[in-house]
């Protein structure tokens, strides 16, 4: 009865490619931001498909433990980006390329 | 489960219809939303799978704060245009290459390793919040209390990072005296 696990499975692998996809596609680098917290969302599924599947809590603890290192992660993220902003005027990641030899 | 399986095919056509919208959407704003409609959705699945924590966690923090530290950065930098055209000969149909090789190496995965093409979802238990708190504030009590200093360290080093050059630290200090 239910959904089958396998359908969570395929869903959670579409949304992550679409993530990589933009990761590798978008030159604008809010839209990258985007692309890697729907690949956070991916996994975040999987871990809770598997929870509920064998019945334990711990995968939807570790899921909230996801959530709040991403909610950092974009924090300091954003933070970067308009600091790089004030000194290049553009986000355009192709002009992110000061340390290249 | 005729009804329930009408409810995810649709749940699961909204998330990548929205997904794919995020991704071709030429404006940062559209984009943004698309994504909260996305996580949103997503939210809805975890209510399926029985974890009503998790996904109010998910629509106040992702959708909530995220999204709104999302719009706020898009508005202020004024990037909602974003610039056409590939910065590499191929880039795009290499990429989409690469993405359908992923996809099909993941689908082998999950398809050979364990068998869980026909391995039947057995019937959702509803987590109540109490039992994941109390397994929060027991077993994980030590990764809870690094998250905050997670938190903390995210919080100072963004203030930081976007303060202006006009006040130092040093300056702080001096007028303290």
């Amino acid at each position: 009865m239910g959904i089958p696990v396998s359908y969570y499975l395929v869903l959670s692998a579409i949304m992550f490619v679409i993530g990589i996809l933009g990761v590798l596609l978008r030159r604008n680098a809010l839209v990258t931001f985007m692309s890697l917290e729907m690949m956070f969302n991916a996994a975040n599924l999987i871990f809770v498909t598997f929870a509920a599947y064998y019945r334990v809590l711990t995968g939807q603890i570790f899921v909230f433990f996801v959530m709040t290192v991403a909610a950092a992660e974009v924090a300091v993220g954003l933070a970067l980006m308009v600091a790089i902003f004030r000194t290049k005027h553009s986000i355009d990641l192709d002009q992110m390329s000061s340390l290249k030899g | 489960m005729l009804t329930e399986m009408a409810i995810f095919i649709f749940l699961a056509l909204v998330v990548v219809a929205s997904a794919m919208a995020m991704l071709l959407s030429r404006n940062a704003v559209y984009a943004a939303l698309f994504l909260a409609m996305n996580f949103v959705t997503v939210a809805l699945l975890y209510l399926i799978l029985g974890a009503p924590f998790i996904a109010l966690v998910q629509v106040t923090v992702y959708a909530g704060s995220i999204m709104v530290l999302f719009l706020f950065v898009i508005m202020m930098l004024g990037a909602e245009r974003l610039p056409g055209g590939e910065p590499l000969r191929g880039q795009r149909v290499l990429a989409i290459l690469l993405g359908c090789v992923l996809l099909v190496e993941m689908g082998l995965i999950f398809a050979l390793r364990s068998g869980l093409l026909q391995i039947q979802m057995p019937a959702v238990v509803f987590s109540e919040p109490v039992d994941l708190g109390e397994l929060l504030f027991t077993r994980y009590q030590l990764l809870f209390l690094v998250t905050s200093v997670i938190l903390l360290a995210a919080t100072v080093g963004a203030i930081l990072l976007t303060r202006g050059d006009k006040v130092s630290l040093r300056d702080l200090l001096q007028r303290k005296e």
